[in-house]
């Protein structure tokens, strides 16, 4: 075996699969786990560690898979991560763990990310669970929101006993795993929905249909329910339009709608939900969202363009997904930028009018500010525009919480380090602080605050 | 699973539930909506919320069939359950706020009603009957087989004028007409609150402005999340992006762009409901302004 390279992984072809919302990557078998983890040095300072947001310790359960002791190396992973299953299909290894590993300098770094997944697949098709015997200690803890950053905070907080209650919007729970990332990229209820029950199976309740700051605010749960204390993980929140005329008509979709009535309220499995397909679909935007966005789209049976105003280097989305998206036969229009949507007269989408860019100097972000190229307007024929252009904070905690603190773009106020926000008891952590991220960083946010509310209450203690 | 206690037809094709809704009963005001999914299969559909009582824990809506999944909800019988029932959603109505009650007495209030918008009307006027306003209430619809809540509505406003297209029942013309006709005998207004189809909105407040009278209405445009998430429900008003679930539903009717709004409503019409729509606002307006094709 050439240690230089990767053991490949199966994957569906892109013919089939780009007609079906099955997985696209099929896994590895054990004996290609044990042979791809036979590639890690395990290494003294092992660099990956640093590249993890949650510190997994990435040679110790590698040199357990290595041994075929994969319970063991599940045991590790779990120390340091509730949704392993998720991560290792989902995080963007590439700037992550993986594009620290030291093999990655000669040749292709080990795929952590893809040995975490084996391990975690594994572990749910033998029914390993993790498992709590700390002794309940009585305290009320509400999570608000079911998405990675509140999973991750209620199971932590109910080993260490406390009796958690998470409160859900909407009434599936998972958050973006569930309504925004799609099932070929992530089951829903093979995967999702299995983590979820092992949240649940630590104690955690779990109350669908609950708005908080709707159907009962923060205040109330604190002063009339008996919680001592609440952690935030609400999310992201409502979608960002560009503002160019025309976006209003009908045919232009959020991409969270478009994603939504997918994958949420399943269209695609003929539920009663309907989605307008398109014919031929333009996606604006060059995230992971856009990408998931069009690769629905297409599975719908649209021709779909990506239309995104940098330049490839720069496209936010995981590598991986770009990968997959052009051997699917989405086509990329790079450096270009819509500046009006053409309607016909009963307000419908028929097109698509478009500016070539180029790329200047550096803006704050580092990357090079696109600038447009005077003149270049073309138009595109379409029946579909997406736009996905990320979100800004769902205004329904902050407006009917007294005391909670948010900055300027209104995202909720929190200490990197412990969740801790401007209200005494209340925490907060994940997108409904940073702004929209990644599951990993929500997680580690998650587990941070669940320490911090522990300290919190132990403070209580002392001081009592 | 949120139970069904009580079902009652109201008129052709329109029924009521009582639901057992514990976390909605609690908090909800008038104004605002709930999201009522059936089954696992079942579409999130927004209803108005229409009457609560916070002791038995149950809220009320009142059902109109129009498509597939409000035609599947009529299949539901006493007992029965739905699978999903979230709320309240989006803003109560600002008259119906303690904190502007004082402002509130000081109004002369006018309701317009059109069609099912009776439904969401009635907890408006029965709240502000139980804080001490009295209201006037214009309630139409085509004909007199589609009216109901005459006698509840009698009970709690100061005034109830019925209106049919057809002249079957009460006045013959529109909430509109009866509205100048009101005027015309010198009456006057401070606050109207329009609820109904869009397009009779659309043409109360294209009165109403000719008669300066400041003019709410009631926005229902297509939903999925009803949180704020999905964008499904914008609309322009005041030339600004608004999402209904969380900055609505109620607008002020003079600003909200009616025609983007109603192209809106289409994109997922069934054929049943997109008939059932013609039929209804077709009638309301009786033709000739080509909004309604
Ligand atoms: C389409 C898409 C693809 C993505 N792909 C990737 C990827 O490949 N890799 C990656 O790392 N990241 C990806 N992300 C980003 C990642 O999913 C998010 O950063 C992550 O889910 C944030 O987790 P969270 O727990 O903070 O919030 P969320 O997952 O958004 O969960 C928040 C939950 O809170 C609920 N909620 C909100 N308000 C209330 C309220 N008032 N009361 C009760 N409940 C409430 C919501 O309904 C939701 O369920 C993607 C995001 C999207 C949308
Ligand atoms: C905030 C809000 C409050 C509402 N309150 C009530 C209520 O109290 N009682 C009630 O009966 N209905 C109410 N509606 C409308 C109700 O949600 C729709 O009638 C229902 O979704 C139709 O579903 P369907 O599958 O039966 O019809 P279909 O014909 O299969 O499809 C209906 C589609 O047509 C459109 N449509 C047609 N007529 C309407 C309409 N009058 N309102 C909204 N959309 C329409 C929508 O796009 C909808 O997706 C409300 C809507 C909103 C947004
Ligand atoms: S959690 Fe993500 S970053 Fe950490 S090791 Fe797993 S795949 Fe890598
Ligand atoms: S850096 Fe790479 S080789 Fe070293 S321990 Fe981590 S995964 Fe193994
Ligand atoms: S219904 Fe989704 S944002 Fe309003």
């Amino acid at each position: 075996m050439d240690m230089m390279t990767r053991v490949p992984i199966s994957e569906q072809d892109p013919k089939v699969r780009a007609k079906n919302f099955d997985e696209v990557c099929l896994g590895y078998t054990e004996e290609e786990a044990v042979s791809e983890a036979s590639r890690c040095l395990n290494c003294k300072k092992p660099l990956c560690v640093g590249g993890c947001p949650v510190s997994i310790n990435i040679p110790a359960f590698i040199q357990e898979v290595k041994n075929r002791n994969f319970e063991k190396a599940y045991e590790i992973i779990s120390e340091s991560s509730a949704l392993p299953a998720v991560c290792g299909r989902v995080c963007p290894q590439e700037t992550q763990c993986e594009g620290k590993c030291i093999r990655g300098i000669k040749g292709e770094p080990v795929a952590i990310g893809k040995l975490e997944r084996f391990v975690a697949d594994w572990a749910r098709h033998n029914n390993i669970r993790p498992h709590s015997d700390a002794p309940k200690n009585g305290h009320k803890v509400a999570v608000i929101g079911s998405g990675p950053a509140g999973l991750t905070c209620a199971g932590d907080l109910a080993r260490m006993g406390y009796d958690v209650t998470i409160f859900e919007a909407l009434h599936k729970t998972g958050g973006v795993l569930v309504y925004g990332i799609p099932e070929f990229r992530l089951p829903k209820d093979e995967v999702v929905a299995a983590e979820v029950e092992n949240v649940k199976g630590l104690g955690v309740k779990i109350e669908t249909n609950v708005i908080i700051g709707k159907s009962i605010t923060i205040d109330e749960l604190l002063e009339e329910e008996g919680f001592e204390a609440i952690f935030i993980g609400s999310g992201a929140g409502l979608p960002r339009f560009m503002g160019i005329p025309g976006e209003q008509a009908n045919g232009v979709f959020s991409a969270n709608e478009f994603l939504t009535r997918n994958n949420l309220m399943k269209s695609f499995k003929d539920y009663d939900t309907p989605i307008s397909k398109g014919k031929k679909v333009v996606v604006v935007g060059g995230g992971n969202v856009a990408m998931d966005a069009a690769r629905t789209a297409l599975r719908l049976g649209a021709e779909v363009h990506i239309v995104y105003r940098r330049s490839e280097a720069e496209l936010p989305a995981r590598a991986e997904e770009v990968h997959h998206a052009k051997e699917e036969g989405i086509i990329f229009d790079l450096l270009q930028n819509p500046v009006e949507i053409l309607t016909d007269d009963k307000d419908w989408v028929r097109g698509i009018r478009i500016i070539k860019m180029e790329l200047g100097e550096p803006d704050e972000s580092g990357r090079r500010r696109p600038v447009e190229v005077p003149g270049s307007e073309y138009e595109i024929e379409c029946d579909t525009v997406i736009m996905s252009l990320g979100t800004s904070p769902n205004p329904l905690i902050s407006q009917t919480t007294d005391g909670l603190d948010v900055n300027r773009r209104g995202c909720i106020i929190a200490k990197e380090e412990n969740g801790e926000t401007s209200k005494r008891g209340v925490y907060a952590g994940g997108d409904a602080v940073t702004g929209a991220a990644t599951v990993i960083l929500a997680m580690g946010a998650g587990k941070s605050a669940a320490s911090g509310i522990d300290e919190y209450f132990k403070n209580r203690e002392d001081k009592a | 699973m949120y139970k069904i206690v009580r079902k009652e037809a109201l008129a052709e094709n329109i029924f009521l539930m009582d639901v057992e809704a514990p976390w909605i009963a609690r908090s909800c005001l008038p104004g605002q909506f709930v999201i009522a999914k059936i089954d696992e299969e079942g579409e999130r559909i927004p209803l108005t919320i229409c009457d609560y009582d916070r002791d038995k824990k149950t809220v009320t809506i009142v059902v109109q069939t129009i498509g597939a999944s409000t035609e599947r909800m009529d299949t539901l019988k006493e007992a029965d359950s739905f699978l999903d029932f979230v709320g309240p959603l989006g803003q109560p109505s600002e008259l119906c706020l303690e904190e502007n009650l004082d402002e509130t007495k000081k109004k002369e209030i006018v309701f317009i009603a059109g069609g099912l918008g009776t439904a969401p009307v009635y907890p408006q006027v029965k709240w502000l009957h139980e804080h001490g306003v009295d209201a006037t209430v214009i309630m139409g619809s085509r004909t007199k087989d589609l009216l109901f809540y005459i006698d509840e509505m009698k009970a709690v406003a100061k005034e109830v004028y019925v209106t049919t297209d057809d002249g079957t029942y009460g006045f013959s013309g529109m909430g509109t007409d009866q509205l100048k006709a009101l005027y015309d005998e010198g009456k006057r207004f401070d606050h109207c609150v329009a609820i109904g189809p869009m397009i009779m909105m659309k043409f109360v407040c294209l009165l109403t402005k000719e008669l300066s009278l400041h003019t709410i209405v009631s926005m229902n445009p297509i939903m999925v999340d009803g949180t704020g998430m999905c964008g499904a429900c914008r609309l322009i008003v005041g030339g600004e992006v608004k999402f209904a679930c969380v900055d609505g539903p109620e607008f002020d009717g003079h600003l909200v762009d009616f025609d983007l709004a109603m192209a809106r409503m289409a994109q997922y019409k069934t054929d049943e409901g997109r008939k059932k729509l013609e039929f209804e606002e077709g009638k309301t307006h009786h033709g000739g302004c080509g909004n309604c094709d």
